[in-house]
């Protein structure tokens, strides 16, 4: 070949020999490549799986069903209703702010709920469902789905909320639920697991109490998503779990009469099972309407329910204290006799007043009750007794038996948020607290249910009821226990405890081994160290409403089906002068505030007793001429329902 | 010398294609299936616009491929300079009057294709190379005045493509036009210096690179810098190989891509959906037949008889392979994101037109490969 020669040689010398070298290169990153391949597909194939599953895969929590409320009798008083709802998916929209102007269009919205709706829309991702409006009415709904194929990206929905059905019946028991708070996710683990945005959750009452139980699970859509975070198809849907439903001791036809009772007045009615404890019905006065605070209230009603005077957002039978008046008298006379500091028969003369470590102690009656023995001191509620009888029996003395009976201390153990503990004085905590010595003067105002001594109506209820069941302990409840005791039961328990106290004079030591063999059956023990004493006491009452002279006889029941026996209370608010005293004014000439307190306090049947009452009027009067007679339309019903419940109750015919 | 010639021109039609490369050939036409599959993958399992055009491409400069390959070698060594001049007019009329799509001005609209004459070019600077080294006497190639020529054919076409701008395929057609340089017997030093120079440089070069490219090599060194910005296509793309696995997530059934998480899916991310749905098996597989082609064409250089046709096949081997590992160590998360297409499996007509040229020149020199070339 004619291009032979040394240059051609060099030159093709140098081409492969510099091609090897590129050759061999090559190979080497080849080889790399491979390695690098190996690395990512083999030995970290696990690692970009998960981000891989991570990116295409995302959960929607659906919001959970609230469990439900139902009464004794299985009626729904907390539910769930269907309402219609509009959601928005912002990213599926093609054209926001038209769709937006469209459905403002629509709704009729002003345009402090537009710019909220956009608000909320620029706080969240593009992907999450902005809920345009949480209940639409009927109206609203038919127009949407008349207009829906214009509203691109506009979803109604049908979605559940919560109502109330008897509106501001149960209002102070149940509480009521709202959006959720940042707060409420901060306290809350179970709220922060499941939140979704709009997740109602309870702000008070039995609804925050028992949140956890209520509130239920997410429901959990999985879809696979695109880069955009489109949902592309949807791979998994799960079910959540229904919040527990909870059933109530409350009577719904009980607690509506105590609303209407009370309707117009400021105060509280319990009513309570004296032998399970079970709360008939518990209503404080006035009351509101909860339905308002699900979709957040109006700032006119929220005005108008926080600046009313009757205070109608305090639970008033659990928070609202008061001093028990004349209520307290049953239970000084059963610590003076539990204490053998008076007889029965003690006689005192009363002339209306007495003076006493240079005071004067007036009696509720003027020109007195002339003399007295216990009996008719408790049925005429003759204050002059009752001094005489606080004075010899010392204020420690009657602290010990009125805690025994229920008195301050809490009597639903915190299933109420803000229960008070109210106060029963004692020397001991005046001096810690005051930091003053007792001053005897006050042992005698506390004999009548004055001074330093505060309850709760649902106290007095208690109270009533222990005195009731003929001296027993109890354990009150709102809820109902599928391991509730049956009545039997705890009849047969209280009888077996009153026994064996009676037997302890006697103890021998058998007797001392089966005690301690019984160590487990504390419950339900008597409260007494004399049942007679008790049992004086029940009769007391029962003539105070029903013999004549009786402070309460006006609002007695003849038949005795439903005869009942009571105790009233006239608690002052504001000390009276002695100028006032003079003045004897009518109650309508006195400026509302300055109005006693009527209380009452009763039990009945009277012949096997089952329920106990406690009802407060604030600024109502006095108690026999205002609270009594409520008691005597109250126990009308309460024992009409009776046969009912208990056929309810016996055969546990409800299910829920 | 005129023996030699009549030789080839005698040669029949059937000894023609006796001396086809078929080794090449079946890589070409094993990639071009695959490459098929992969883009009807990228359309979400439907024949569909990308699909559609890149199968008919395909079969198009396929068959051109076959007839170019039957003109003698020495067409291409007379065409050499011609077609650079051509390519480089290209390039400047795109430079003027092109189309305009993401920010670069770098199409040429022919109404049936928009062509992207830089692709064209990593072609024409091997042509014209092994050309200008054919007939140089080997003292020569390391005088100075021979290496400014070079040096001006290779600098003006780069300085074009990066103002287009067009980082990714400048250095491209730098790194081939080197290789050639490299392999017709330029001095090292030479290397060494320019490499030098380059370092020196850097700094100034850098004040001249748009913002988004300085972002790329930033986002290169901590693609976790900024997951869902500059880095994303990074990560992502990592995440779609890596999730692949040993034997993948099965054809049309790559999540990272269908789900639109995968950048340039059907451009220069196609080994990435490749890889995520066909595994460690198939990406191997893949590069081993890419390995094997670029090996052919060494293979095929080593035989041919003329320098020309020697220094063209062993640069366009060479030239392949850097696209082949530019393109995959970048979606492999080796390499910044720079535009590099992986050759024949791309979306994209010229990158495809270029390839097919210089493949039917390899095919050309085997035809002919005895063929000597005044």
């Amino acid at each position: 070949m004619f291009e032979g020669g040394d240059s051609t040689f060099k030159k093709l010398n140098t081409i492969n020999r510099r091609m090897f070298i590129i050759s061999a290169a090559k190979a080497v990153v080849f080889t790399g490549i491979v390695a690098r391949l190996f690395s990512l597909q083999i030995n970290e194939n696990k690692k970009y799986l998960t981000l891989s599953d991570k990116n295409r895969l995302r959960e929607w929590r659906l919001p959970p069903v609230r469990g439900q409320f139902f009464d004794y009798f299985g009626n729904v008083i907390a539910g769930n209703l269907k309402v219609y709802q509009l959601h928005v998916v912002p990213e599926q929209v093609e054209n926001f702010k038209y769709l937006m102007l469209r459905l403002k269009d629509i709704l009729e919205l002003n345009d402090k709920q537009f710019s909220k709706i956009i608000k909320k829309k620029n706080s969240q991702k593009p992907w999450e469902t902005l809920i345009i409006s949480e209940n639409l009415n009927w109206d609203q709904f038919s127009k949407i789905n008349f207009y829906l194929h214009e509203l691109v990206g506009a979803k109604p929905v049908l979605s559940v909320a919560r109502s109330y059905p008897f509106k501001k019946n149960f209002t102070h028991v149940l509480g009521y639920v709202a959006q959720a708070s940042e707060n409420d996710l901060i306290l809350n683990e179970t709220i922060k697991k499941n939140h979704v945005p709009g997740l109602r959750v309870g702000k008070i009452g039995l609804e925050k109490t028992f949140e956890n139980d209520l509130l239920g699970t997410n429901g959990i859509q999985r879809y696979e998503v695109n880069a955009y975070g489109k949902r592309i198809n949807q791979l998994d849907h799960k079910e959540g779990e229904k919040g527990k439903n909870i059933r109530l001791t409350l009577d719904t036809e009980v607690q509506k009469l105590s609303n209407e009772l009370l309707a117009e007045k400021s105060g509280s009615i319990s009513v309570m099972d004296i032998y399970t404890g079970e709360i008939i019905a518990m209503h404080s006065s006035p009351s509101f309407d909860p339905n308002l605070f699900l979709y957040g209230i109006s700032t006119k009603d929220w005005k108008e329910i926080r600046e009313d005077p009757l205070k109608p957002l305090i639970n008033k039978t659990v928070s609202g204290l008061y001093s028990p008046g004349s209520t307290i008298k049953p239970l000084v006379a059963l610590s003076a006799l539990e204490n053998d500091v008076i007889s029965p028969n003690q006689k005192v003369y009363c002339n209306g007043k007495m003076e006493m470590y240079g005071h004067t102690y007036h009696c509720w009656k003027e020109k007195g009750h002339g003399t007295m023995n216990l009996r008719n001191a408790i049925k005429q509620s003759c204050d002059i007794y009752f001094y005489e009888t606080a004075r010899k029996l010392g204020v420690d003395r009657l602290n010990l038996t009125a805690f025994k009976f229920g008195l301050g201390n809490t009597v639903l153990n915190g299933i109420l948020a803000n229960e008070k503990k109210g106060l029963v004085p004692s020397t001991k905590w005046k001096k810690e607290n005051l930091g003053v010595g007792w001053v005897l003067g006050e042992t005698l105002i506390t004999g009548i249910g004055q001074g330093y001594i505060q309850t709760t109506p649902l106290q007095l209820c208690l109270m009533t009821a222990q005195l009731a069941n003929g001296g027993f302990k109890i354990y009150p409840r709102i809820t109902v226990d599928k391991n509730q005791e049956s009545l039997a039961n705890i009849k047969y328990k209280m009888a077996q405890n009153a026994y064996k106290g009676k037997e302890k004079k006697y103890s021998s030591p058998i007797r001392k081994v089966e005690e301690l063999l019984n160590i487990g059956n504390k419950k339900y023990l008597p409260l007494y160290r004399n049942s007679e004493n008790v049992k004086f006491v029940l009769e007391s009452m029962y003539a105070s409403t029903n013999e004549v002279m009786g402070t309460s006889y006006g609002s007695r029941i003849d038949d005795p089906k439903y005869r009942f026996a009571g105790k009233t209370g006239t608690a002052q608010v504001k000390k009276i002068t002695e100028k006032a005293r003079e003045l004897d004014l009518h109650i309508s000439q006195i400026p509302y505030e300055e109005r006693d307190h009527a209380l009452y306090i009763a039990y009945g049947p009277y012949k096997n007793p089952r329920y106990a009452v406690s009802i407060i009027v604030e600024h109502g009067g006095s108690g026999s001429t205002t609270a009594a007679p409520i008691a005597k339309k109250l126990f009308k019903l309460i024992i009409d329902r009776h046969e009912l419940r208990e056929k309810i109750q016996n055969q546990d015919l409800i299910k829920i | 010398m005129f023996q030699q010639t009549s030789y080839s021109d005698q040669l029949t039609f059937f000894q023609k294609v006796r001396s086809f490369d078929y080794i090449l050939l079946i890589c070409i036409i094993l990639i071009g299936f695959i490459s098929a599959f992969s883009m009807y993958s990228t359309d979400g399992g439907q024949l569909l616009y990308h699909s559609k055009s890149h199968i008919i491409r395909l079969i198009v400069f396929f068959t051109m491929m076959i007839f170019l390959s039957f003109l003698n070698i020495r067409f291409w060594h007379a065409t050499g300079y011609l077609f650079y001049v051509i390519v480089l007019g290209l390039l400047i009329w795109a430079s003027l009057y092109g189309v305009t799509a993401s920010g670069s001005q770098r199409w040429i609209n022919l109404y049936f294709i928009n062509l992207q004459p830089s692709e064209l070019m990593k072609i024409a600077i091997i042509l014209f190379y092994a050309k200008f080294y054919h007939r140089m006497q080997a003292n020569s190639v390391n005088n100075f005045s021979n290496l400014l020529i070079p040096f001006a054919i290779l600098v003006v076409p780069i300085l074009l493509v990066a103002s287009q701008p067009d980082l990714g395929t400048s250095i491209l057609i730098a790194l081939s036009g080197l290789i050639v340089l490299w392999l017709a017997g330029l001095h090292l030093r030479y290397f060494v210096y320019s490499l030098l120079a380059f370092f020196v440089s850097m700094p100034f070069i850098i004040s001249f690179l748009e913002p988004y490219q300085k972002l790329r090599v930033l986002t290169f060194f901590n693609p976790e810098r900024d997951p869902l910005g500059a880095g994303y296509q990074i990560i992502q793309s990592k995440i779609a190989v890596g999730s692949g696995g040993f034997t993948g997530k099965g054809f049309l059934k790559g999540t990272q891509s269908y789900l639109e998480f995968l950048p340039e899916k059907h451009t220069d991310f196609i080994f990435t959906l490749f890889s995520e749905e066909h595994g460690f098996t198939g990406s191997v597989i893949l590069l081993l037949v890419y390995a094997v082609m670029v090996f052919r064409i060494i293979r095929i250089g080593s035989i041919v008889r003329s320098f020309f046709a020697k220094l063209f096949c062993y640069s366009f081997a060479s030239a392949i392979f850097i696209y082949i590992t530019v393109n995959m160590s970048m979606v492999l998360g080796l390499l910044p994101i720079v535009g590099s297409p992986l050759p024949i499996m791309s979306y994209g007509g010229s990158s495809m037109l270029a390839t097919m040229i210089g493949f039917s020149v390899v095919m050309s020199s085997k035809i002919y490969h005895r063929q000597v070339i005044s």
